[in-house]
Formats: C-alpha cells, sequence, structure tokens
C-alpha cells in the first residue's frame, strides 16, 4: 500500500497538523459525547418520568411531543455545525498541509 | 454490437418476466379490490419500466471493477445523499414506523428519533475517514495497517452476516408486504424481487443501484408529502388542531383503553385519546429501549452496505455533503411519518390497520386509500397502488444494496484478497464480482422462500447488533487508535459478532414453545365466558349492542383461529431452537452488552498481540484519514 515515498512521519509531527489534529478531536469527541447524551435522555426520561413528558402545552401537544421533535432539531443543528466548522476551518487548515507535501510526491 | 443487442435481449427478458411475475398471480384477496387491480398492475410496470430503463443505460458505463462497487467513485455529494436515505428507509423504517404510530402513539415515534441520531455517528467519525483511506469495502478500511489477509477474512465473514440478516428481512417482509397488498402469492412475490435486483446488480452494478436508490427515494418521499398534505390541509395546517382530533377520536380511545387493560378503568374517553400521546404503550422495559438505541446509533455506522455508499463519492467533502443530505432527507421524512401515523390511526382507526397487518404495516397504504376516497374509489385505489408500488421498489431497492455489500465482500475480499493474493486481471476482478452476485442473489431467493412464516423482524435489530459489536469499535479503533493491530481486529470481529448473534439465540426473541402453548391455551380458556356474554347481548335485540356483540364474536373467532394455530406450529415441541425452555437472557436487543465487550475484544486483542506493520502504518493512515492527503491516489491504487 505505501506507494509513495511521503514523509509521513514529517507530516504528523508538522505543528500545522498536531494543531488540527487537536482542535479536531477535541471538537468531534465533545460533539459526539453530547449527541449520545441528548439522545438518549428521550427515552430514559420516558422511561422514568412520564408524568412530565404527560404535561400538555400548547393543546394536545405535551412535553413529550416537544421533547422528541426537539431531537430532531438538535441532530440537524449538529449536522450543520460540524459541517461548517469543517468546511470554514479544518478543510482550510489541511489544504495547506496538503498542498505543500503533496508537491514533494508530484515530481 | 454483438454483446450489446444480446444485453438488450437479456434486459427485454428480464423486463417481461419481472412484470409478468407481478401480474400472472393466482390473484388471492390483498388490500386492493380485484376490479382495480389492473391499476395496481399498470403502476407496478411504470416503476419497473422506469428501474430496467436506468439499469440499461447504467450498464454502459460498468466496466471496471470500481464501477462496478463504487460507480467509479463519480457519484455526487447531493446524489448519494439521496441514495443513502433510499438505502436506510427499507420498508421496516418507511411501512414499521408509520405502522407502530397508528398502533402505539407516542412510543412509535421515540422509536423513529434513533434512526435518525444514528447518522451523527456516521457523519462524525466514520464518513470521511472512510472516504480518505477506503476503496470498496469495509475490510479495505481494516485491512490498510492490520495483516490483510487475516482481517480480510473476519471482514468479509462479518459483512457477510450482517447482510444476510438484514436481506433475510427484507425478502421476507417484502414477500409478505406484497401478498398483503396485492394477493400475489408469497413465493412469486420473493421472486420477483429477487430477479429484479439481480437485473440492477448484475447490469448495472452500483450505478444503477445508486440511480434505484435515488428514484425510489424521491419517489417514497413524493408520496408521503402528498398525503401528509392530504392528512394535514383540513386542519388549517395546525398540529395542536390535528392532534385534538386524533386524541379525540374513538377508535384512538378504544385502542388505547385496549392497551391498558384494567388501568383504563376511571379514565374518560378524552383522557385515553391524550394517553397515545404519552409514552409506554409499547415499551415496558426501558432497559430493552436503551439497548436498541445503542445499536441503532452505533450499528448504523457499521453496516457494510451504508459504509460501501461512501466510497462512491470523489472527495472526503462530497462524503460529508451526502450525509448531511441523508439526515436532512431521513429526518424529514421521519417528521411526515408522524402525520402518517397518526392520520391512519384516525381515519382508518388502529383496529382496522391491525386487522389487515397484525405489525402495523399497512397504516401507511390503507391511509393512501382512505384519502383517496376509500377502497370503492378509483383514485383510493390508485393511490393503494402507488403507495404499495413504492413499497415493493423500497424493497427490491434497499435488496440490492446488500447483495452488493455481500458480494463485493465474497469477490474482492475473498476472492481477489485472500485467495488470489490480489494477483487478478480488471477483466477477472469484474468477473469475480458478477458470479458473486449471482450466489448471493440465489441464497437471498432461497433463504427467502424457506423463512416463509417465519418471525424475522428481529433480523434487523440483529443486524445492527453485530454491526454495533463487531464492525463499529473495528473500524473506530483502526481509524483512531494508535495501538489497535491485527490481534484487536480478528477478536473484536469474533467477539462482537458471536456474541450478539448467541445473545439473541437464548433472549426472549426466540419462539419458546412452552410459552407460545400456555398463552394460546389462555387465550382458548377465556373464549368460552366472553362468547356467551357476547351472545347475550346479540340476544337482547338493542342495535348498538348487537353490533358490539357481533364485532366481539368476530374477534373472538380471529383470536381463536390464531392460537389454534400457534398450539399446531408448537405441536410436540418443547424447547426452542437451541434448546431452551425459557429465556437465558433478558433483554431483546444485546446491545447493551456486546457492543461494550465488543470494544474491550478489541482492546485486550491489540494490547496481546504485536504487529509492526500496524504501528508502522499508523502516521499514514493518520495523516491520510485527518487530511485526505493522495486520496484521488489511494482510490486509483
Amino acid at each position: 500500500m505505501a506507494m509513495t515515498s511521503l514523509e509521513w512521519g514529517a507530516i504528523v509531527a508538522d505543528p500545522r497538523f498536531q494543531v488540527l489534529h487537536r482542535k479536531k478531536q477535541a471538537f468531534l469527541t465533545g460533539l459526539m459525547i453530547f449527541s449520545v447524551f441528548f439522545y438518549f435522555l428521550l427515552p430514559i426520561g420516558a422511561a422514568y418520568f412520564p408524568a412530565l413528558y404527560s404535561v400538555k402545552v400548547w393543546g394536545p401537544i405535551n412535553v413529550g411531543i416537544l421533547f422528541a421533535l426537539s431531537q430532531f432539531a438538535v441532530a440537524w443543528g449538529i449536522a450543520f455545525y460540524y459541517s461548517w466548522r469543517a468546511n470554514n476551518e479544518f478543510d482550510a487548515m489541511a489544504r495547506e498541509l496538503v498542498a505543500d507535501f503533496e508537491k514533494k510526491v508530484k515530481v | 454490437m454483438n454483446s450489446l443487442s444480446l444485453r438488450t435481449k437479456a434486459f427485454t427478458l428480464v423486463g417481461i418476466a419481472a412484470i409478468g411475475l407481478t401480474a400472472l398471480p393466482a390473484l388471492a384477496q390483498g388490500a386492493v379490490a380485484p376490479n382495480y387491480r389492473w391499476l395496481t398492475f399498470a403502476v407496478f410496470a411504470a416503476i419497473i419500466a422506469l428501474t430496467m430503463y436506468v439499469t440499461y443505460v447504467a450498464a454502459k458505463r460498468v466496466k471496471t471493477a470500481s464501477d462496478f462497487y463504487t460507480a467509479g467513485g463519480g457519484v455526487s455529494g447531493l446524489q448519494n445523499g439521496w441514495a443513502i436515505a433510499g438505502d436506510y428507509l427499507s420498508a421496516a423504517s418507511f411501512l414499521g414506523i408509520a405502522g407502530l404510530i397508528s398502533q402505539y402513539g407516542y412510543d412509535g415515534f421515540m422509536y423513529s428519533v434513533g434512526w435518525l441520531v444514528a447518522y451523527i455517528t456516521v457523519l462524525l467519525v466514520i464518513a470521511e475517514p472512510c472516504r480518505n483511506i477506503g476503496k470498496y469495502t469495509l475490510s479495505d478500511i481494516l485491512a490498510y495497517r492490520n495483516d490483510p489477509k487475516k482481517v480480510r477474512i473476519v471482514g468479509a465473514l462479518s459483512t457477510i452476516t450482517v447482510s444476510t440478516f438484514y436481506l433475510t428481512a427484507q425478502m421476507v417482509g417484502g414477500g409478505v408486504l406484497v401478498k398483503t397488498l396485492i394477493g400475489i402469492d408469497y413465493e412469486i412475490s420473493v421472486m420477483a424481487v429477487g430477479v429484479l435486483m439481480l437485473a440492477y446488480v448484475l447490469f448495472g452494478g452500483m450505478v444503477a443501484t445508486t440511480w434505484v436508490q435515488i428514484i425510489k427515494a424521491i419517489l417514497l418521499v413524493i408520496a408521503s408529502i402528498i398525503l401528509v398534505l392530504l392528512v394535514w390541509a383540513p386542519y388549517g395546517f395546525s398540529l395542536p388542531a390535528f392532534l385534538q382530533d386524533v386524541v379525540g377520536d374513538p377508535k384512538v380511545q378504544l385502542r388505547v383503553a385496549g392497551l391498558l387493560g384494567e388501568a383504563s378503568k376511571n379514565m374518560t374517553p378524552q383522557e385515553l385519546g391524550q394517553r397515545f400521546l404519552e409514552p409506554g404503550l409499547l415499551f415496558k422495559a426501558p432497559i430493552d429501549q436503551i439497548s436498541l438505541g445503542m445499536a441503532l446509533v452505533f450499528g448504523t455506522a457499521g453496516l457494510p452496505h451504508i459504509l460501501m455508499r461512501f466510497f462512491t463519492v470523489p472527495t472526503a467533502q462530497a462524503a460529508r455533503k451526502s450525509v448531511i443530505w441523508a439526515m436532512a432527507i431521513i429526518g424529514g421524512f421521519y417528521v411526515l411519518t408522524l402525520f402518517l401515523g397518526f392520520g391512519a390511526a384516525k381515519h382508518v382507526g388502529p383496529a382496522a390497520i391491525a386487522a389487515v397487518d397484525p405489525g402495523g404495516n399497512m397504516a401507511g397504504p390503507l391511509l393512501a386509500q382512505f384519502l383517496g376516497g376509500g377502497a370503492d374509489s378509483m383514485l383510493g385505489n390508485f393511490m393503494l397502488a402507488f403507495v404499495a408500488a413504492v413499497a415493493f421498489a423500497t424493497i427490491v431497492a434497499v435488496v440490492a444494496g446488500l447483495v452488493l455489500a455481500a458480494a463485493s465482500a465474497m469477490a474482492h475480499d475473498l476472492y481477489v484478497g485472500v485467495i488470489r493474493e490480489e494477483h487478478v486481471t480488471p477483466q477477472e476482478q469484474v468477473r469475480a464480482a458478477r458470479i458473486a452476485t449471482v450466489i448471493v442473489g440465489a441464497m437471498a431467493i432461497t433463504i427467502g422462500i424457506a423463512a416463509k412464516g417465519q418471525n424475522v423482524a428481529h433480523l434487523v435489530a440483529l443486524a445492527f447488533a453485530v454491526a454495533a459489536s463487531a464492525n463499529f469499535p473495528c473500524v473506530l479503533l483502526t481509524l483512531y487508535w494508535r495501538k489497535c493491530n491485527t490481534g484487536g481486529i480478528v477478536a473484536g470481529m469474533v467477539v462482537g459478532t458471536l456474541l450478539a448473534v448467541g445473545l439473541v439465540l437464548v433472549s426472549p426473541n426466540m419462539t419458546y414453545p412452552k410459552a407460545v402453548r400456555g398463552a394460546a391455551e389462555k387465550v382458548l380458556a377465556a373464549d368460552g365466558p366472553k362468547r356467551t356474554a357476547a351472545q347475550a347481548d346479540i340476544a337482547s335485540g338493542e342495535a348498538p349492542k348487537v353490533t358490539a356483540g357481533q364485532k366481539t364474536i368476530a374477534a373472538l373467532d380471529r383470536a381463536a383461529t390464531k392460537a389454534k394455530g400457534d398450539i399446531e406450529r408448537v405441536k410436540g415441541e418443547t424447547t426452542s431452537l437451541v434448546g431452551l425452555e425459557a429465556p437465558l437472557f433478558d433483554l431483546r436487543n444485546p446491545g447493551l452488552i456486546s457492543i461494550p465487550l465488543g470494544f474491550l475484544a478489541v482492546i485486550l486483542g491489540s494490547l496481546f498481540y504485536r504487529d509492526k506493520r500496524a504501528e508502522d502504518m499508523w502516521e499514514e493512515l493518520y495523516a491520510r484519514q485527518n487530511t485526505g492527503i493522495l486520496a484521488s491516489r489511494a482510490a486509483a491504487h
């Protein structure tokens, strides 16, 4: 598989890669933990706090329905937030790095 | 030229055969009225003809193994998003969730949430790295830094296991669905699904499979939007007004009273209706639901046919964009399902839906028939036929994606990678892929027919459990953990798969003859007194009592037939498939236990194994998966 003479160790050691890696790792871990936590609140809440879910808010619409609908909004929100950060920040950081190192193997 | 005309002939034949199969049936009774069956036939034929045309065009573009497995990496992010949605909105989620909402209200809606949240895992940790380092299959990712032969063997076995479980559920579900809807014989339905799917995959590879998915997903979304507009418009698009009408409906109130039994004695009709919007009618054991949620949220990212979709796009950015689109489409669809499910409960009624199919799967199609004007109207039957045809296309398309994933594991990983050690010509690769497709396709049809009458609903959950317990830990850790190596991958795959399957085999999902017999005998014992009471009602001569009594008798007859059938089915048996009288393990979904143990197996396996290659390749893999550097060359390699 190693078909190029690219110095992989040098890329990983590059300070720009280190910054990218640290930022991405922290961001992804945080977002992943939040999304899993928020999702499991729904079934756990339904099992242990049914009375809260039954509180009517707007006509027959209760807290449970609003909470379930909020899951959709939060999932979409996470997706768009991630996509925005990746498009505007991570991609730009990687692009510079990739351009520098790909130059070396193009010969 | 000669081969082209041959291909044209082959196509015409398959097309005619498939349309013929759906037309010829011994027309038993289905949900479609007999005098409108020609309409169903016309709609089915139109959709089949459209997909066959797409396959015909695609077939000209499939020349290399890369074309066959991944459409040459030339699918755009938007197209792939629709195709992922198409792969995911299988019969289980399209018909199943609307059905669950129509039968159990809130819990059905809550169930749909996990199916969407699953894509956050795919988006954040799986899609882009896989695009950056993978080629055709799940095992390609594992083989990047680990011993290729060993991990290809375990990866291929797990891919084939997961795909077969999923496939069996789809084939059986499809056969039952088509039989229920239009009365075509089960065996013929299964064969029609199999033949059509084989035509798509064999001739058109991933190009055709992708386009069939896109077409089907668009049809599905259009059909759902029309139904929701019809359901919701009378309320001026007000959610409270719509739900108020649902909870005020006597059919819904009766259903809740039936589910709650004694507990509902002192509740007013209004309270009963409102209870439909509260949790707890379906899920009694919270731990079961959490376990299922874990299998969904982590399993989707390990499903081979979903992973494979990320190799069809050219870049990590396109992979990201495709997940965003897929999440928008899938999530939007589940929100529409909320209206379909509650609308069906209000207009058709939970009892009427369950009478056609006990699982509630007919909620959507029956709602379509009602909204078009009912069982005797032309428009009603047209709309039913349209939804039925879309459901049929759904099953065929999902099966095509699954067969492609299983065939790629067989041909690319086992044959090319392990047996021939990568020494194959491009022509041999494509031939191997097509032969594997025929083998898997024949297997799918055989299993589908053999599994007639089996309860396969839990097989989809089992596929997710294996994917979450074996594939997901292996892929995640090889991508993100420096110390992960061949030992960990082999241990994780083996332990995760065996544990998930083993725990299901001893779980309450299996049939326990003693319990079945006990429940059936209880039903029969209760029959006598209830029947006497109902007969007394009829004898009283008062109109409302007579109708109620007649309904009760009809329900009792149905229950008694089912109970007698159950007793007959388990006659002479005392133990389950694996020789147990009662479940050893209480969880219906093993995820809660098997997912952490799958991770543990990868970690321990890696720590107890020395693998120089995995260590040496780490920096390369990590640099590539994070930056996408040289990604185009990885794909070309």
